[in-house]
Formats: C-alpha cells, sequence, structure tokens
C-alpha cells in the first residue's frame, strides 16, 4: 500500500504548485509581469520618472538660456541638428533641455496634486464609508457639488484667486480629484462591507477601528490605485492644457509641456517640429500611464483572482 | 443554553428623493421563539428568504433585532451594547456559507485564526501561534497552512479555517448559515462530520441553519421549520420526518429528492403551486395559506400559534389534528 | 471506446469529445477526455458530476457555445446525421435553438433585464421563423401557459425582475421550447431554485418528455433529481465517463468507487443516522488520465494496477465502468433502516 501512495505523491507531485504563503499583491506582480502591456506602461513610467530626476544631469544645456536667439527667424526655427538634438525653440532656447526639464513640471504637479486629490478625497472617503449614516450622506452631498462645477472652470477661478502660479496648477488640477476618490474608495467599501468576512470579524468582537483600518480598508484600495495611476496621466494633461491656457508658472523661461505648445502654435507652419515634439511626449507619457492603470486594473480583478 | 423569545427583525423600507421617509417594513422574521440545550444541534430549515438567515444573524447580533429577547448562558445578547457586547460575541461564533467571501483575502491563515484569541487575549506570546497549530489540527488542515493565504485553497478546506476561526474564540454555541451548500457534493460530508466530532470533543451547541432537509435530518436533534418569518413546526428530527404535521413540512419532505430510485418510483409528491409571498407584505391569518393545499376560510381569519400536539413537537396549523388522521409520510 | 447501443435510433450522439483549454502561459487543460453518448427521443439521460467533471463543456461543446479562442474540440457529434464539429456558424445557428435548445442553471443572467419576456419569447420565435409577427405574442403567451405560467398574457409585459426565481426558469424553459426542439439541454436547471420551486420545473421537464418526445439531457451534480428523472445515468469525474448504466441497475449495485462514494456521502431523507463517509481529497486531486486512473488519489480501492495507464470503460453485468477494481456485486450498499 505504501508504494501505492508514493506512486501517487509522484504522479500528482507535478501538479501541486508550490505556492507556500504567496499573498495576493504578490500574485498581482506575477499577473503584471507576464502581462506585455503592463511592462510597457510601466517602462515608460520609469522612463518618465528618471528623466524628471535626472534632468539636470541628462540636459545637454541650461534650459533657459537663450543663447542661440541669433538663429531664430520669424521665417524659420532651426530644427534638429548635431549639436541641438531636438532643434531650438522659438526663443532660441535648447529644446531637448528643455523637455527633459518639462518632464520635472508635470512630475511634481502630477505627483502633488494627486497627492492632495488622493488624500483629501481618501479622508472623505473613509470617513463616509466607516461611519455610514448621516456623515456618508453629508460627505456624498458634499462630493455631489463638487462634482456639478465644471472642472476648468473651478481652475480657472483658483488660478484667478490664487494667481498665476504652478501652485495654483497643482491646486486646480487636484481639487476635481477629491470627489472621484471620495466616492472610490467609499463605494468600494460599502462593497467588502457586505462580505462575510467583515460579519465574521465583527462577530469575533472586534471594534470598529480595526475592523474598518485592517480588514474593510485593504481590501478596497485596489481600485484607488488604479485610479490613482490614471489620475497621474489625467494631471499631466491637465497641467498641459492650464499651462497651455496660460495659468502656468508665472515666469515664462520655466520649461512646461503645455506651454511649450502654445507658444508653439504661432509657429505651426514654419516648425512643426515645435509643436510635435512636446506633443508626442505628452501622447506618450500619457499613454505609459493609462496602459500601465488598465493592466494593474486587469491584474486586480477579483473575477481573475479566483 | 440558547432561549430566544418572540424574536423580531422589520428592515424599513425607505423613500423619497431628498429626505428618507419609512413607508413599510420587510418583515423578515416575525415572532420567532428557539430553545436550544447544551450540547444540541437545532437545525433550522426552510427556503430562501423565509428569514432563517436573519435569525442566526440575529443571535450573532450582526444584523438589529426589533423587538425580542436572545438569552444565551444567562447573557442577555439582545441587551448588550458596545464594549460588553463585543466582549459577549466571544461565546456565539459563526461559520459562514460562502467559503470565499467569508476569509480576508489580504489576511493569511495563521492570522485569520489568531485574530479571535487576540481580540480577547485568550493567549498570549508565543503561545498564540501553539494554540494556531492546535487548531488547524483540530479541522484536519496542515501545520503549514499558517503561512498560506485562503485563495491558495479549496472550497472545503476554506470552510474547515472558518471553523478554525469560530473555535478560536472558544465558543459555547455556533451559528452555522448553510455551511456545506457552497461546497461539492464529495466534500459536503467531510465538513458534516467534522462538524459532529468537533461537538463530541468540545461540548458545542450548534445553530444549523440550512435549506436542505436532508443535511438537517442528519445532523439535527431538533427541527424547527420556518416559512415567511415564523415557525410551522418544531419537533425533534426523527419525528418531523416520520410524522410531519404542518402541511408546508409535508411539502418540504416530498421535494426533497432521494438519491435512490426505487424510493423515487414509489414516492406520493405534493407538489406546491406558487411562490413565497412577498414577507413586506405577508397574507392575513397563517401565512402559508396561499400556498396550501388543504387552505380553509379560518386559515385567512386568524393567525395559528404553534401549539405542542404531541410532547415535543409543535406545529402552526388550525388543522393539524386533520392533517393527521390521514397523514402521508416521505417513504 | 464502448458505446451504449439503444434499439431505437439515437437522435444525437456524441462520439468520443474532447475539449482542450488552451491558456496563454499555462499548460493545456483537457476538460473533456473522450466523451461518448447517445440520447433517444423521449428518454431522459443524467450527467452526473462535481465542479471540473466536465459535465458543462460537455453541454456547451453541443450546442457550439465555446469560445473559438484557445480552445479546442475534437470528436464527434452528430444529430439528424450532420457532424456538428464540422457544420458552418450558418448550419450550427439553424440547430441551435431549433433542434436542440438548452436551459442553463442562472435564470436572471441567461435573461435580458431590459427587455420584456414577451419581447423575448416574440424574438426567438420570429429569429426561428417560427411564425409570423401577428401571431408570434399569441404563440408566446401559448407558450408560457404550457410552462405553468398563471396569466400568461398579462406575463408578457413583464420585466424579469418582476418574476421569481422558479417563474424565470419557467420562461426560460418556454424560450428553449419555442421551436420544439428534438433535443433539451438542462445543465442545473434547478440548482438556483428551492426545493418546492425544484419540484414544479422537474415535474415540468418530466411533463415535457412524456408529451412532446423530447430528449432530455439533464446535467446536475444531484443524485437524487437523477434518480427520479432520468432514463440512464452517466457519472462523470476529471472529464471521462467513469460508470454508466440504467438508473436502477447503477443505483442498486455501482460498481465504481466514485458512484459509491458520491452515494455514500450525501445523507438521505429516509435513512436515519449513521455517520457519512465522505471522500477524502478534493476534486482539485486528480492524476492524469494517461498515468492511470483521475481518481486514484482519493480512492478507498486504490491499487498499483489502477496506476498502469487509463483504465478503459468496459461492460460490467449492468453497467459500463471505468475501474480495474471494481466493486465485487453483491448486496445493495443501503443499509436500509
Amino acid at each position: 500500500m505504501a508504494t501505492v501512495q508514493e506512486h501517487l505523491q509522484s504522479l500528482m507531485g507535478n501538479r501541486v504548485v508550490e505556492t507556500s504563503g504567496s499573498s495576493l499583491s504578490r500574485e498581482t506582480w506575477n499577473r503584471l509581469r507576464h502581462n506585455r502591456v503592463a511592462l510597457l506602461g510601466l517602462g515608460v513610467i520609469v522612463f518618465f520618472v528618471l528623466i524628471a530626476i535626472f534632468a539636470p544631469w541628462l540636459a545637454p544645456y541650461d534650459p533657459r538660456a537663450t543663447t542661440w536667439f541669433d538663429q531664430i527667424r520669424p521665417s524659420s526655427v532651426p530644427g534638429p541638428s548635431r549639436e541641438h538634438l531636438l532643434g531650438l525653440d522659438e526663443s532660441g532656447r535648447d529644446m531637448l533641455s528643455r523637455i527633459l526639464y518639462g518632464a520635472r513640471a508635470s512630475l511634481v504637479i502630477g505627483v502633488v496634486s494627486l497627492a492632495i486629490g488622493a488624500s483629501i478625497g481618501a479622508a472623505l472617503g473613509l470617513l463616509a464609508g466607516a461611519f455610514g449614516g448621516w456623515v456618508d450622506s453629508v460627505i456624498m452631498r458634499i462630493t455631489d457639488v463638487m462634482l456639478a462645477v465644471p472642472g476648468l472652470l473651478l481652475a480657472l477661478s483658483i488660478a484667478a484667486v490664487m494667481g498665476q502660479s504652478q501652485v495654483a496648477v497643482m491646486v486646480a488640477v487636484a481639487v476635481p480629484n477629491i470627489p472621484l476618490f471620495a466616492r472610490l474608495l467609499r463605494s468600494s467599501m460599502m462593497a467588502e462591507r457586505q462580505k462575510d468576512y467583515v460579519s465574521a470579524a465583527t462577530s469575533v468582537g472586534l471594534s470598529r477601528r480595526p475592523l474598518v483600518m485592517s480588514h474593510i480598508v485593504p481590501n478596497s484600495l485596489g481600485p484607488m490605485i488604479v485610479q490613482g495611476t490614471l489620475a497621474l496621466a489625467t494631471a499631466v494633461i491637465d497641467a498641459a492644457a492650464l499651462s497651455f491656457l496660460g495659468l502656468g508658472s508665472a515666469d515664462p523661461g520655466v520649461p512646461e509641456w503645455g506651454r511649450m505648445l502654445a507658444n508653439a502654435q504661432r509657429y505651426l507652419n514654419v516648425a512643426p517640429h515645435l509643436s510635435i515634439i512636446p506633443g508626442v511626449v505628452i501622447f506618450i507619457t500619457v499613454l505609459g500611464f493609462n496602459l500601465f492603470g488598465e493592466a494593474l486594473r486587469e491584474a486586480l480583478d477579483p473575477k481573475l483572482r479566483r | 443554553m440558547l432561549t430566544v423569545r418572540d424574536l423580531r427583525v422589520h428592515f424599513p423600507i425607505y423613500e423619497g428623493v431628498i429626505f428618507d421617509r419609512k413607508v413599510g417594513a420587510v418583515r423578515a422574521v416575525d415572532g420567532v421563539d428557539l430553545d436550544i440545550a447544551d450540547g444540541e444541534t437545532l437545525g433550522l430549515v426552510g427556503e430562501s428568504g423565509c428569514g432563517k438567515s436573519t435569525v442566526g444573524k440575529a443571535i450573532v447580533r450582526l444584523v438589529p433585532i426589533t423587538t425580542g429577547t436572545v438569552t444565551f448562558d444567562d447573557i442577555e445578547l439582545s441587551k448588550l451594547e458596545g464594549v460588553e457586547l463585543r466582549k459577549a460575541r466571544r461565546h456565539v461564533q459563526m461559520i459562514f456559507q460562502d467559503p470565499y467571501s467569508s476569509l480576508n483575502p489580504r489576511q493569511n491563515v495563521g492570522s485569520i485564526i489568531s485574530e479571535p484569541i487576540k481580540t480577547h487575549s485568550l493567549r498570549h506570546g508565543a503561545a498564540v501561534g501553539q494554540r494556531v497549530l492546535e487548531l488547524l489540527d483540530a479541522v484536519g488542515l496542515p501545520r503549514g497552512a499558517a503561512h498560506r493565504y485562503p485563495h491558495e485553497f479549496s472550497g472545503g478546506q476554506r470552510q474547515r479555517i472558518g471553523i478554525a476561526r469560530a473555535l478560536a474564540a472558544e465558543p459555547s454555541l455556533i451559528v452555522a448559515d448553510e455551511p456545506v451548500s457552497a461546497l461539492d457534493v464529495s466534500i459536503q460530508a467531510q465538513v458534516i462530520n467534522l462538524m459532529e466530532e468537533l461537538q463530541q470533543q468540545l461540548g458545542l451547541t450548534y445553530l444549523m441553519i440550512s435549506h436542505d432537509l436532508a443535511v438537517v435530518h442528519h445532523i439535527a436533534d431538533t427541527v424547527a421549520v420556518m416559512y415567511l418569518g415564523g415557525i410551522v413546526e418544531r419537533a425533534p428530527a426523527d419525528r418531523l420526518y416520520t410524522e410531519p404535521l404542518h402541511p408546508y413540512t409535508l411539502a418540504l419532505l416530498s421535494a426533497v429528492p432521494v438519491p435512490d430510485p426505487v424510493v423515487e418510483d414509489r414516492r406520493q409528491r405534493t407538489v406546491l403551486q406558487g411562490d413565497l409571498p412577498s414577507p413586506a407584505n405577508p397574507p392575513s391569518g397563517c401565512r402559508f395559506r396561499t400556498r396550501c393545499p388543504f387552505v380553509q376560510p379560518r386559515c385567512a381569519e386568524e393567525q395559528p400559534t404553534l401549539r405542542e400536539l404531541r410532547p415535543g413537537h409543535q406545529v402552526a396549523c388550525h388543522f393539524a389534528e386533520e392533517l393527521a388522521e390521514q397523514r402521508v409520510s416521505v417513504r | 471506446m464502448s458505446r451504449i447501443i439503444n434499439t431505437n435510433e439515437p437522435l444525437l450522439v456524441v462520439d468520443d469529445l474532447k475539449v482542450t483549454f488552451n491558456t496563454r502561459g499555462t499548460a493545456p487543460v483537457r476538460a473533456v477526455d473522450g466523451v461518448s453518448f447517445s440520447v433517444r427521443a423521449g428518454e431522459t439521460l443524467g450527467v452526473v458530476g462535481e465542479s471540473g467533471s466536465g459535465k458543462s463543456v460537455t453541454s456547451l461543446a453541443i450546442l457550439g457555445l465555446l469560445p473559438e479562442r484557445g480552445v479546442q474540440v475534437e470528436g464527434a457529434i452528430t444529430l439528424d446525421g450532420t457532424d456538428l464539429l464540422k457544420a458552418s456558424e450558418r448550419e450550427l445557428q439553424a440547430v441551435r435553438g431549433r433542434r436542440v435548445a438548452m436551459v442553463f442553471q442562472d435564470p436572471m443572467s441567461s435573461l435580458n433585464p431590459v427587455l420584456t419576456i414577451g419581447r423575448q419569447l416574440t424574438e426567438v420565435l420570429r429569429r426561428h421563423n417560427v411564425c409570423n409577427k401577428t401571431e408570434a405574442p399569441g404563440r408566446a403567451a401559448a407558450l408560457l401557459d404550457r410552462v405553468g405560467i398563471p396569466e400568461a398574457r398579462r406575463r408578457l409585459d413583464n420585466y424579469p425582475h418582476q418574476l421569481s426565481g422558479g417563474m424565470r426558469q419557467r420562461v426560460m424553459i418556454a424560450m428553449a421550447l419555442a421551436c420544439e426542439p428534438a433535443v433539451l439541454i438542462a445543465d442545473e436547471p434547478t440548482t438556483a431554485l428551492d426545493v418546492t420551486i425544484q419540484a414544479q420545473v422537474l415535474e415540468l421537464l418530466r411533463e415535457l418528455v412524456s408529451e412532446s418526445n423530447t430528449a432530455l439531457i439533464l446535467i446536475t451534480h444531484d443524485l437524487g433529481v437523477v434518480a427520479g428523472m432520468c432514463d440512464r445515468v452517466h457519472v462523470m469525474y476529471s472529464g471521462r465517463i467513469v460508470e454508466s448504466g440504467e438508473r436502477h441497475a447503477l443505483f442498486a449495485q455501482p460498481r465504481h468507487h466514485y458512484t459509491r462514494g458520491l452515494l455514500a456521502s450525501v445523507p438521505r431523507l429516509d435513512l436515519v443516522g449513521g455517520k457519512l463517509t465522505p471522500i477524502p481529497g478534493s476534486p482539485r486531486d486528480v492524476i492524469d488520465w494517461s498515468d492511470g486512473c483521475a481518481f486514484a488519489p482519493r480512492c478507498p480501492a486504490v491499487t498499483e494496477a489502477c496506476l498502469g495507464g487509463p483504465p478503459a470503460l468496459e461492460a460490467l453485468d449492468d453497467t459500463f465502468v471505468r475501474c480495474v477494481n471494481p466493486e465485487p456485486l453483491g448486496e445493495s450498499m443501503w443499509k436500509v433502516g
């Protein structure tokens, strides 16, 4: 009999995969690792972040230096050359250096505005989701009001109040995120609340704080993380749009992708590369965040998890 | 010893655009009395929507009790609030139906099982881990399971984890809400046997809630049949199946298929017509009268109360005696 | 491969059906591994199995409802002399719904929630040109009436959510019957329903078989349902039929240890007490059929011979058994008392 059992074990052996203690986050990472789209998105994001961090070392010239202004004519702006890989801009500054530094502005605006939006939003959502009842009703009505105000109008008013600065842009990009994150966290907490493991934890005798913080919240964060990635993409676009409209930094020397697009408008016929280069860069960055966000959503999807 | 008296759980129905206004109530549980002696198993059966799960959840205080009392070992559970309630919860634990949603996917098994131990300070330091291993042994899981996550286990193993979590609180009463109905047929018996063994070893008292009459018949000492928020019949398990007195019990029993063609071919079937009425708007008088094959005018006027027809055998039907004369047994 | 041969001409013949799922990044999974059976008009065939047995995949393969990408279907499924696996999508559509229809487990997700049931029924009738536009509502009402829905005319204007689970399953059956199919496949038709409603639906299916001479393939995990409903029963495990036979013969003397295990692990309402004998392990604990019997890891009577390659489905007295060490004929396994 022992031999049969051993034989069976050897036959089943190749089926039993040793997955001792693989947590959900590790499983998610494993799924992401095998997803080419996710890797591509992640690659773009990492590339973008590295450029933003190391811009001073990577940039061949000072992005504010108008050293080559004498080469600019109303009828021609020099395109890519050996000295200036992406050519010059309309003020005679090195385009590559401005693009590299522009990544910085985008990253800072994106991260800061996301941090503001997501943290305030999450705090509101957490309160609504943890307490429910009238707390929930009040918070949700506040977010309804916030959602009813058009984002661009809000941004313009914030800029009008705070004056033209990158801080104003950050706030303007952050505020519309607040109700989105609040509703998202609240709704996923409400969904988790219905699940039996929460009932089980309640009937074990846990008080509200550990119940919410160690059971409900960790399981409600998945959609928040996905939304965060996608919100970064939107933040990059929104920041570009606002600086395109002239709401960016008060100092015109500060390189911002959106402003570069705006300034390039007049030269669209003469020097299309002035528009195309920042346009393509914005496009690729946003696409990277979106690809990764979507892949993350897929990897976290509970339907695939079972 | 669990005593439930006149338990009512009504879920309000709200309506309104800005201000919610109570327009009615779903009477999920509407006047239920239960008694379970120590070490006994009471089976609570009925179809979906009859309120059997709500009874279980009210006893463990997971849904608000509208009126009525739940007393367990001289603690009036239905009265407690706040810290006192949380402390008392330890004595009454629950096993859930869905082995997937009943375990936190982000907690490993050791952490799931140790949570009740830590919450109630039942063990300290290294003794907690030791206790977790004991519990894993008790429910027949390998000790290595402690470091694994729920999604690495099959449905039957997950249900064992849920049982270990319930046992960790060292309860006297376990409310098991459909503990096997989500499992594969060949796994159900494993869990049923495990529950029986644990009851013998630890002297547990069970409230077994199930739609599966065969399972309840097998495991329970006493069976209570629920219909639309109320108990219609209660009897020792064997008696209920050999001498059902309520027409609903009769119909339920005849509807359960038996895995034996010989029995199936011989059976008389009482196929009930229609569906369960809405518990928001239950019929007047006897709740079962809209589907009862033996309905009389009196059934619409007067609500029958649960009365003892034979020793230990109670039934809520005006005409139970008449029906008993020409009774039809399952076989 | 042996096949059960009937005196009557079989309507639907499934021959050596194999279904393989190829998921990217993982080893191919053979969900159905050489299943053969046939069904005659007016006959009810039971297919019993647990999750992973391949019973539902078999029914989806018959209707050609498996996704084309990543799924490989081999063998032959013959209906009215044509092989459905070789038929074009056009030919399949003519067969699907008309000659073979299916009732699924979950009636809520099988019905479109935004259309009235009358609209959904008439759509089926019109698609298969059963009747013209003016006749359709009348036909639809007649169908609802036939499946025992009271006030059929009024019900046509209802949306699925306005009906109870049992009513929805009746609507599903009415839709399946719209074209008077020769073969009706019911995949766990009563699993989502309460026992008293299950009894109603099973009664309805029984009537259909006897009145319309429909061939019914009933797929279920519930041995009780099979015992009372089916003429012949196939027990599936890990993609193969492990035992099959006429229901009385099969239930009286199950020879395969899986069938015996299943019967011993369900409590019976009509028998008192006793301990249940569960099958150890879970349906996940299987070995490859090419290495031996897939049930061997859970089998109480496993021997070294069980691991010497795939066992064949062999005729054994009254049943067909896929086991090298079947339970000998003896007394009934039931200690009735």
